[in-house]
This record gives C-alpha cells, structure tokens and sequence, in this order.
C-alpha cells in the first residue's frame, strides 16, 4: 500500500512539474534565485544518490570492488566511451574483481 | 522518431535493470510496470527505489524522487513558447519533455521544434515499459547480480549522469567567458554545480551515520543552495539541467544512448548558456 501510494504520488508530482512550465507560468520567469537553486538540484541530489548506493547506512555497504568499477566508469567516460558501455565495464570490472578474489 | 530510437535502446536496458531490482527488493511486478508506465523518469524512479530500500519512510522517498524531477520545471518553462494550444494543451504536451527528447527537439536560441519532442519520447516510452516488463520476469537472484556485477548498474549510472552534467556546464563556462550578462550568469550556474555537487554528497555520507538513506538523500539538495549566488533566466538553467537528461534513463538512458545524443546536448547547454544563435547548434547536430 505504501509502495502504490509513493508512485501515485511520484507519478502525480511529476506531471504536475512537466505541466507547470508549459501551462500555468506561459512566458513569465520564475524568480532569479529559484532558478539558479532548481538548476542545481539534478547535481546535487546525483552525487547525493552515488554516495547512498556506495555507502549506505552507516557505510555498512562500502566494498571495494564497487569503488574500483566506479573508477573506471569514470576513466571510460573521461575517453569519451559512450554511457552504456561506460556502465558495462564498470559491471564487467566489479564481476571480474568478485570471480578473482572469491566474493566481495 | 530515428533519434529516439537510440534513446528507447539504451533506455530499454536501463529498465530490465530497474525491473530486476524493484522486483529484488520485494516490488511486485506490477507496481514496478506500472511505475515506468505512470512515472516514466528512470532518474525518479531509481531515487524511489534507493530510498524506499534505504528505509526513512515514504515521505523522504517520495520528495527525493520528485526534487530530482524538479529540472523539468526550467526545461518546461524553456519549451512552453514552443508548445501549441490552450493551458490545459500545453500541459499534455509538456508530459514529453524528457532529457533526450528536450535535448533533440532544441534548435538553438530558446526555440523547439515540439513534433521532434513528441517523436523522440513517443519510442522511448514503450521501450522503457518493455524493459521493465522483461526486467521482472527475468529477474536474477541478489546473490547472482552481485557476482555479475549488476549492483553497480545504479551507481554508475548516476555517477556517469553527474559527470556529464559538470562536463556540459563546464562547456558551457568555457563558452560563458567573456561573453554577455546573462552568458555570465550560466558561467556563474557551471562553477556552482561541481560546489552543489561536493556538498549535496558530503552531507548525504554524513548524514547516513544518522539517519537512513531516503533522509540523507533529500539532505544532499542543501548543496543545491549554491544556486542562490547565481542570476540566470529559465532557458539557461534548463539548459545547464538537461545534462543528467542528455545522458537520460528514459529522460536518462538518453544521454546514454550514445555520443550524438550526448554532443548535441553539451552544444545545447553550451549554446544557451553563451546565447549563442542557430549556426552553433547547426554544427553540433548531426
């Protein structure tokens, strides 16, 4: 019940921000300052969501095979490796990492 | 419709992970169908899951997920001259504003071309729905996606979003240099987001000795206080936004869908920010 209840709610939410822009503000400009704080949510709540699925609750999560495979995400996308392949060698190099070592 | 298809590809695949994982951690099959058919934003939808495993409650989960969909307010307001029809035609039509689509439909100084939004987003839809569906049928076992690796599906996706976007504002500083006012303003939003970013995730790893994920989540957006220092209009936010979405799940998995995707999304985060005219873009698109 609660799971159905957050995606009503996400799902209601989010075409309620799809729609405000187009129809009920038209031409008018938000405020200066809620703009410059709207544009920077996406980076902040993304470094926010990678730091949650490294460390979890209390860092309890943390693995090394994890941060390994994030680094050379971060390598291949630096070498312009488009994103899907970029997150498939991460998945490749955490897989190989756990079948070297014997698990995590 | 043909550069949605590169999108609806690498947003098909990025599904069957979200489904697999919905249905791991204990989401019926059809309330993970019915998220991607209602929510639609493989960003959102990923925060949902994460915040709903990490425990916090509804509430934080729900507000994680839709303050991540809060980029879609500026890129509206961007798109909305574009649009066609009465207030309650324009609302329907801003439903197909996902990152990809955003990215592809933008002809350059502040104009869209709202059949090329409605074509991009008309294929990627079903295809996320599809993925889905397959994810939850197939769905592995947690001890085999940890062999396989298929945990770090999520961070890195993120991770490679964040990257993208700090690569685009950086473009579109580089770009903002010397330029006009407003220009200076989007340079001021490119330095902002790295300080966004270093903040929104110290605070979400300190928080996490304290609370559960779903609240640290939602304390990561006080990095997004930095945007205060920054004066810009909506389509340089917007602009400087879209860089998760040119990387984009289904607003996501675009930018995943390969480097066209991704280089006409830079030219455009660059080109608003500098206000630069059509030519600019023209080069950029394939």
């Amino acid at each position: 019940m609660t799971l159905w209840l957050a995606i009503l709610a996400v799902a209601a939410g989010s075409f309620a921000v799809k729609a405000a822009g187009p129809a009920l503000l038209g031409d008018r400009e938000l405020p200066w300052w809620s703009v410059g704080v709207i544009a920077l949510l996406a980076p902040a709540l993304l470094a926010g969501l990678v730091v949650v699925e490294v460390l979890g609750r209390r860092w309890a999560d943390l693995d090394w095979t994890v941060l390994a495979a994030l680094a050379a995400v971060v390598g291949a996308r630096l070498l312009k490796v488009p994103l899907l392949l970029a997150v498939l060698l991460g998945v490749l190099v955490a897989a190989g990492l756990r079948a070297l070592t014997g698990g995590s | 419709m043909r550069v949605g298809a590169g999108l609806a590809a690498a947003g098909f695949v990025l599904a069957i992970t979200f489904g697999a994982t919905a249905h791991d951690q204990g989401w019926s099959p059809l309330a993970a169908i019915v998220a991607s058919v209602l929510i639609f934003s493989g960003s959102a939808q990923f925060a949902l899951l994460a915040a709903l495993a990490g425990g916090g409650g509804v509430g934080p989960a729900i507000g994680a997920a839709l303050l991540i969909n809060g980029r879609f307010l500026p890129m509206g307001l961007a798109i909305g001259p574009s649009l066609s029809g009465g207030r309650f035609r324009r609302a329907l039509q801003g439903q197909a504003v996902v990152d990809g689509s955003w990215v592809a439909a933008h002809l350059g100084g502040g104009r869209f071309d709202r059949w090329r939004l409605f074509g991009a987003t008309i294929v990627q839809w079903p295809a996320w729905v599809a993925g889905t569906v397959l994810g939850v049928l197939a769905a592995p076992s947690p001890g085999l996606v940890e062999q396989l690796g298929l945990d770090v599906v999520f961070p890195a996706f993120f991770l490679v979003l964040l990257l993208d976007e700090l690569r685009a504002e950086h473009q579109a500083h580089r770009s903002a240099r010397g330029g006009p006012a407003s220009a200076r303003g989007g340079s001021r939003l490119a330095h902002g987001a790295l300080f966004a970013a270093v903040i929104g995730g110290a605070v979400a790893a300190g928080m996490l000795w304290w609370v559960p994920a779903g609240v640290a989540l939602v304390g990561a957006t006080v990095g997004a206080l930095v945007g205060l220092r920054s004066r810009v209009s909506a389509a340089d936010a917007a602009g400087a936004t879209d860089a998760a979405g040119a990387a984009g799940t289904t607003d996501a998995a675009g930018a995943a869908g390969g480097a066209r995707a991704d280089g006409t999304a830079r030219a455009a985060a660059a080109a608003d920010a500098a206000g630069a005219a059509d030519a600019e873009i023209g080069e950029a698109r394939p």
